[in-house]
């Protein structure tokens, strides 16, 4: 296995009271694209900002592409590339004029600069849309210019902090295509999320919560390891159901999709199907008619586990 | 090499978002040129045409004549006739006139005996005998006003009598250099280019770290290898440009509109101009470290433009001032600016005889830029 990209240790960061990560302990492993899963406010952002020396860790140690941080984040700035979640090129320049600000601040210039700003131009199809200003463009536009200025100087490793939060599901997918082309080329990548979907797409993950992180592990591994079954009811009165389900000690959550429910039952269980249809406590709700069937844990249900609260 | 193509991407940057601001390039323009029309037109130190009345308890010819030649000065300007002192009172309490003449029953016998005139017996210089011949009465609130009727005080009244006046010799003779006609525009128009600059230069780059601040930029700048002070300088480039247009509309107009003589050396203007803008800069780029959000970098050129305005010199003289406001004058960068400016635009100095006023630019725009390059952290602690 080759040297890791990203190494932490106990890592800690607080605002005042608030402990925005606790003890973190992170390997992202070289040529792979990292997730972070967890809800607004859990601590995402403030971890990116560590590892790409914005902030200083409160205790803890971090080492990125072998430069350890706080001390060496100046050298490692030339050899990261970080998309901020908010766009933070020029809104009032246009595509070309940004680019060509990114490249200058690289030290980029002349015939180089432009090769480089066109090829970019090309993979990220804004030819059209070179003169025109980043304030009015789409924000599927807009999310494909900040990844162009990202890269434009071939980072070893991209930050990309909830990259896809104001893009369509459309060009969502063609973003994702684009950084698994990255991915292919040898550039490490760690990408905050909030949709299980994109979450899924990662080939590893953490998904942190309050500040900590949960779990860890391919999203294969994490449904296989996730320590719950799931099983899907069809039945009627499913509303009554859920609540009466919850109450149940191994039952971890019910949640409702359409005509079915969707109950996670702790894996200390072995046969989930046949304790359901012996809780007499159910029998009013859970009729003979009902269909009970187990089926295969999405990240989701990981999630939910995972961040364990009973809902 | 790197750092230089650094700066050049900022400096390009901010010229940009120059270009296509219009209101702030219109600004450019507009401030030096409506500001001197203001000052230069509107403000006056020599008053003129007081509206006044009078309380005439002679009525006669005599006191006629002595308004008219009072008149005359254009000083005042008669405008309202009361009947007792107490109506005159209460016209100057609303400001109807700001100054009241009382001309006493006996003006005539008053004039006769008064030193201007010199009858014989009795002794006309004698205080006993000889008494002013009409009085006063003034707003005195207001210093101008109340400076320009005492200076009718001695005024000779050649004109009442037929033959030449008794004229004493003036105890000192008094020789106006520079500006012998007391224009105000000669003394206005210098200073005002160290207001104007004292305003926008730190009002823009006061903004300008804000502003990326506020619009989210920073976070991507400082995740880049630009150095502080490679952002700072590539921002204040385009400033001093704008500065030196400024200074130009200024005396330029000021030169063609309000006959503002430049007598001295354009080069030592240009220098010393520099050294102002730079200092001026460089101040708010310390303040544009300091706010958090544009309102308050606002605010706080507001605080420093104030008392570069009222201590600076630009509108009182420096050495009215009591001691502690001296020091703190001597403090501003715009103090000294306009020493060295209305030194070399009017009496045509060497900066080097005011190598002091050069060396505090100097010394303030280093600390400055040193301030400010600490100040500005690459993280987001």
């Amino acid at each position: 296995m080759s040297q890791p990209v990203i190494k932490t240790l106990g890592l800690n960061r607080n605002f005042g009271d608030l402990k925005a990560i606790q003890s973190l302990d992170l390997e992202v492993e070289k040529g792979t694209i990292y997730g972070f899963l967890g809800p607004n406010g859990c601590g995402k952002t403030t971890a990116i900002r560590m590892l790409t020396g914005l902030l200083k860790p409160t205790s803890g140690e971090v080492e990125v592409l072998g430069y350890s941080l706080p001390d060496d984040a100046e050298k490692l700035r030339r050899k990261i590339g970080y998309m901020t979640q908010r766009f933070s090129l020029y809104e009032d320049l246009t595509v070309t004029e940004n680019l060509q600000f990114v490249a200058k601040i690289y030290g980029l210039s002349g015939s180089q600069q432009k090769a480089r700003i066109n090829e970019l131009l090309d993979i990220y199809g804004l030819e059209n849309q070179s003169r025109q200003m980043a304030g009015s463009m789409s924000g599927g536009q807009r999310q494909r210019l900040g990844l162009a200025a990202a890269i434009l100087h071939k980072p070893e490793l991209l930050f990309l902090d909830e990259p896809t939060s104001a893009v369509d599901p459309e060009n969502r997918r063609e973003f994702w295509e684009q950084l698994f082309d990255l991915c292919d080329q040898g550039t490490s990548i760690l990408v905050s999320t909030h949709y299980m979907d994109e979450a899924e797409r990662c080939h590893k993950l953490a998904i942190l919560e309050d500040g900590v992180k949960r779990a860890d592990g391919s999203p294969d591994e994490l449904m296989r390891t996730m320590g719950a079954h799931v099983v899907e009811i069809a039945s009627s009165n499913l509303r009554e159901l859920k609540q009466e389900l919850l109450l149940l000690p191994p039952v971890v959550s019910a949640a409702q999709l359409g005509a079915r429910l969707r109950v996670l039952i702790a894996d200390s269980i072995e046969d989930p199907v046949g304790y359901l249809r012996q809780q007499n406590s159910l029998s009013g709700n859970l009729s003979a008619s009902a269909s009970l069937a187990l089926v295969r844990p999405s990240l989701e249900d990981v999630f939910v586990t995972c961040t364990g609260k009973r809902r | 090499m790197n750092s230089l193509l650094r700066i050049q991407a900022v400096f390009i940057k901010e010229l940009m978002q120059l270009k296509r601001d219009r209101m702030t390039f219109g600004m450019v323009l507009m401030i030096p040129l409506i500001q001197l029309m203001l000052f230069g037109y509107a403000i006056n130190t020599n008053v003129r045409g007081i509206p006044v009345g009078v309380v005439d308890y002679s009525s006669s010819a005599l006191s006629r004549i002595l308004m008219q030649t009072i008149g005359a000065t254009q000083v005042v300007k008669f405008s309202h006739q009361y009947m007792t002192v107490a109506d005159a009172e209460a016209a100057i309490a609303r400001t109807e006139v700001r100054a009241v003449l009382v001309i006493p029953k006996d003006v005539g016998q008053r004039l006769a005996r008064h030193s201007t005139v010199g009858l014989a017996t009795p002794a006309s210089s004698d205080q006993e005998t000889s008494r002013p011949v009409a009085h006063w009465l003034v707003d005195g609130s207001d210093n101008m006003i109340a400076g320009a009727i005492k200076s009718l005080r001695n005024m000779p009244l050649a004109e009442l009598l037929s033959k030449p006046v008794n004229r004493g010799v003036p105890t000192f003779e008094v020789t106006l250099l520079y500006n012998p006609e007391q224009r105000t525009a000669v003394n206005v128009v210098p200073g005002l280019v160290a207001i104007i600059l004292t305003m926008t230069m730190i009002m823009f780059t006061s903004a300008a770290i804000v502003r990326e601040r506020e619009r989210g930029n920073l976070e991507m700048l400082i995740t880049t290898p630009v150095r502080p002070i490679e952002l700072m300088l590539g921002k204040i480039i385009p400033y001093m440009f704008i500065g030196a247009i400024q200074v130009i509309i200024i005396l330029g107009l000021g030169h063609l509109i309000f006959n503002v003589p430049i007598n001295g050396s354009l080069i030592q203007l240009a220098g010393a101009t520099f050294l102002f803008i730079m200092a001026s800069l460089t101040l708010g780029l310390v303040i544009s470290t300091i706010a958090r959000n544009q309102l308050q970098s606002m605010q706080m050129t507001i605080f420093v433009l104030l008392p570069s305005i009222l201590l600076s010199g630009f509108v009182f003289p420096y050495d009215g001032m009591p001691e502690p406001a001296q020091y703190l004058s001597e403090v501003l960068p715009a103090t000294h600016f306009v020493r060295l400016i209305r030194g070399v635009v009017l009496r045509d100095v060497q900066v080097v005889d005011m190598s002091f006023d050069l060396y505090w630019l100097v010394i303030f725009t280093l600390v400055g830029l040193l301030v400010a390059s600490l100040r500005f952290k690459k993280n987001l602690d």
